[in-house]
């Protein structure tokens, strides 16, 4: 037999699994509750007759679910359904016609319900056409990880020092071409170049001392003349006394190195789109452009 | 009654004294080697960990000792100092990655020749950028757009409004605009960076960290309208090479080197610094009292200063796609997966 109060008293009073007690309010959170407050009249399980509104599957389609107290004893179908029409009027005919005799209070409750759902199922429809973002979690070991290893990353990097000395490089190779006149550079660097020759003289000169003492002077000229020195003819003039008497064959080596600075102007504008590449590769990249004759010596200029 | 016959008490004695000898010998070292964790006694146990501790600095220090006498010894005989141990850092020791770029690589030129920068790269297209933000913004992202602006020129910024982003893609085609990035912020500060190449380059995703703005640099200086110079460091393997030319493609390809502005984007372990300085080269009297008498007492070296302006951040790669920005249906070719980070010596970049 179906003593609704008697329910009510026990579930009430003693314990519901599906009663929720929040500070606003207390709420049920049984499927089949109308309106989703833990009240007498909308318990489903305190009234034998009764009736809600559901959507089963979350694809926007509405039933509406009644239980009479003619089958409390079949759990099995207890419920019975029957599927709304997707048009909100043609919706509220198919409530009143099967809730004819039903009590007020509920048929309203369940207008009501079928109202709010409408709603949602409008609004759901029209947040999908738009885009969201998502958002995702990371593991709380890599939040923390990420930090100290940038850290390391940075104190490993020596920032300063490498922009200065890639700076410097491009000065050295020219790449700024004219804007600085720097002779104290081309000094140290001939003075460099020049040591690193006499090493190179005393090392091999069990092998062949007299071409690699040639090409010696030929790249100093080069590199005079690269610079464009025009403000300075005391100092190179005063290291290059000795090579004033091939005056004549010099000649020939200006052409020579003027097509070698046409070329290395080349090379400057394209310097850019070089930048990409990693240092080595630059060094290696003006080999191979440069003329034969300049091969090995920018070969020695990179062993240093 | 009796105590049970343990095993092989008779014959067994042989065995055991053999076995025993090589365990006991084990157990001498053991017993010669205490951890002081095993001790309990909580005085003692620190006695004997000052004293470990002492011996081990002691020894450490004789063999630095003997390792500078060594090259002194060597460098005053004339000739070669005992070669220096290099030691080991992360970067010596990095895994060997087959897609670094070598010099002489053809495909590599090829794929330069055909990728989507090109156009920019080979002077065609002068890059022009359109900046956004995402769509629930606060001001840090503007301030730093700002700042962006000032650095990389040819530069618009728009509020993002409500649009998709696929729109505003669509949009940025339209008025022949070269990229596009996105600033997008989460707790009221930057911190991703999202680059898409237009019409179809890649789009790159960053994480970014570690922001600074330029009126929180102590001393910072002021950029120009020049256009700038660009550093790139260590990008060395396929994937680090397109992201650098990547970067390559946001500026114009003309630096003016009157502006003396430096743009630097430096990978270092995977993290891709980005700094912004103007410099300038200094002459300075260098004493050095290694080289006597070869060049004389002093030599003058040009230095370069720096000074920094503009913002300066870190950025990480998370994910690179193929064509414009579609998370749904795009292919990446680079995507960022936990199971990357297992090795630490092991980077992408």
């Amino acid at each position: 037999m179906q003593h609704d109060e008697v329910i009510w008293q026990v579930i009430r009073h003693k314990h519901c699994s599906y009663m929720a007690k929040i500070e606003t309010g207390i709420f049920c959170r049984n499927p089949y509750n109308v309106t989703g407050v833990c009240n007498r009249s909308s318990c489903p399980l305190a009234n034998s007759r009764y009736a809600t509104i559901r959507e089963p599957d979350a694809k926007g389609v509405f039933y509406l679910y009644m239980k009479t107290i003619e089958r409390a004893h079949m759990p099995k179908n207890l419920w019975e359904r029957v599927k709304l029409p997707r048009n909100y009027e043609k919706a509220l005919e198919t409530i009143d016609k099967h809730l004819l005799y039903w009590p007020k209070l509920l048929q309203h409750k369940i207008k009501q319900r079928l109202t709010k759902m409408t709603q949602m199922r409008i609004r759901t429809r029209k947040l999908h056409l738009k885009t969201r973002e998502k958002i995702m979690t990371m593991p709380r070991r890599e939040i923390k990880r990420e930090p100290r290893r940038e850290e390391k990353a940075i104190k490993a990097a020596l920032l300063d020092k490498a922009i200065e000395t890639e700076l410097l490089e491009r000065l050295k190779k020219g790449v700024y071409g004219d804007i600085y006149n720097y002779p104290e550079l081309e000094w140290n660097k001939v003075l460099d170049e020049e040591k690193q020759l006499a090493e190179g003289v005393e090392e091999e000169e069990e092998e062949e001392p007299e071409i690699e003492y040639v090409e010696g002077y030929e790249e100093l000229e080069e590199e005079e003349d690269m610079e464009d020195f025009s403000g300075f003819p005391t100092k190179m003039s005063g290291f290059n006394d000795d090579e004033h008497d091939s005056a004549d064959e010099e000649e020939d080596d200006d052409s020579e190195d003027q097509v070698v600075i046409h070329k290395k102007e080349k090379r400057n504008s394209r310097k850019p789109d070089d930048l990409g590449k990693s240092k080595k590769k630059k060094r290696v990249v003006v080999e191979m452009e440069q003329e034969d004759g300049d091969l090995i010596r920018t070969l020695k200029a990179a062993s240093f | 009654m009796g105590f049970k016959r343990k095993k092989g008490d008779g014959d067994g004695e042989e065995m055991e004294a053999e076995g025993n000898r090589r365990p006991s010998f084990n157990t001498a070292e053991r017993r010669s080697v205490i951890l002081p964790s095993m001790i309990k006694n909580k005085d003692k146990r620190a006695k004997v960990y000052a004293k470990q501790k002492h011996e081990k600095k002691v020894e450490k220090q004789k063999k630095i000792k003997a390792r500078d006498a060594a090259e002194k010894q060597a460098l005053e005989l004339g000739e070669e100092p005992p070669q220096k141990q290099i030691p080991k850092t992360i970067e010596n020791t990095r895994e060997a990655d087959e897609t670094v770029c070598r010099p002489d690589d053809e495909e590599l030129f090829a794929d330069i020749d055909a990728d989507e920068f090109n156009p920019v790269l080979r002077r065609e297209v002068t890059p022009k950028i359109l900046f956004t933000t995402c769509r629930f913004n606060s001001t840090r992202g503007p301030a730093l757009i700002s700042e962006l602006q000032s650095v990389i020129p040819n530069s618009d910024y728009r509020k993002r409004g409500t649009y998709d982003l696929k729109k505003i893609v669509e949009y940025a085609k339209k008025k022949d605009y070269t990229s596009l990035i996105v600033v997008h912020t989460n707790r009221r500060e930057p911190d991703a960076l999202l680059i898409i190449g237009l019409p179809n380059g890649p789009t790159a995703h960053f994480k970014l960290s570690s922001l600074v703005l330029r009126k929180d640099i102590k001393n910072h200086g002021n950029p120009t309208s020049h256009e700038p110079e660009l550093v790139l460091n260590n990008f060395t393997t396929r994937l680090g090479n397109r992201v650098g030319r990547f970067f390559q493609s946001l500026f114009p390809q003309q630096p003016n080197f009157r502006g003396r502005r430096v743009v630097t984007f430096h990978n270092q372990r995977d993290f891709i610094l980005f700094r912004h300085h103007r410099y300038i080269f200094d002459v300075k009297e260098d004493k050095q009292s290694g080289t006597k008498g070869k060049d004389g007492a002093a030599k003058e070296r040009v230095k370069p200063r720096l000074q920094e302006c503009g913002p300066s951040f870190t950025l990480k790669l998370v994910t690179l796609q193929h064509g414009t920005f579609d998370t749904k249906g795009g292919e990446f070719e680079w995507v960022h997966k936990p199971e990357m980070d297992t090795s630490r010596r092991r980077f992408f970049l």
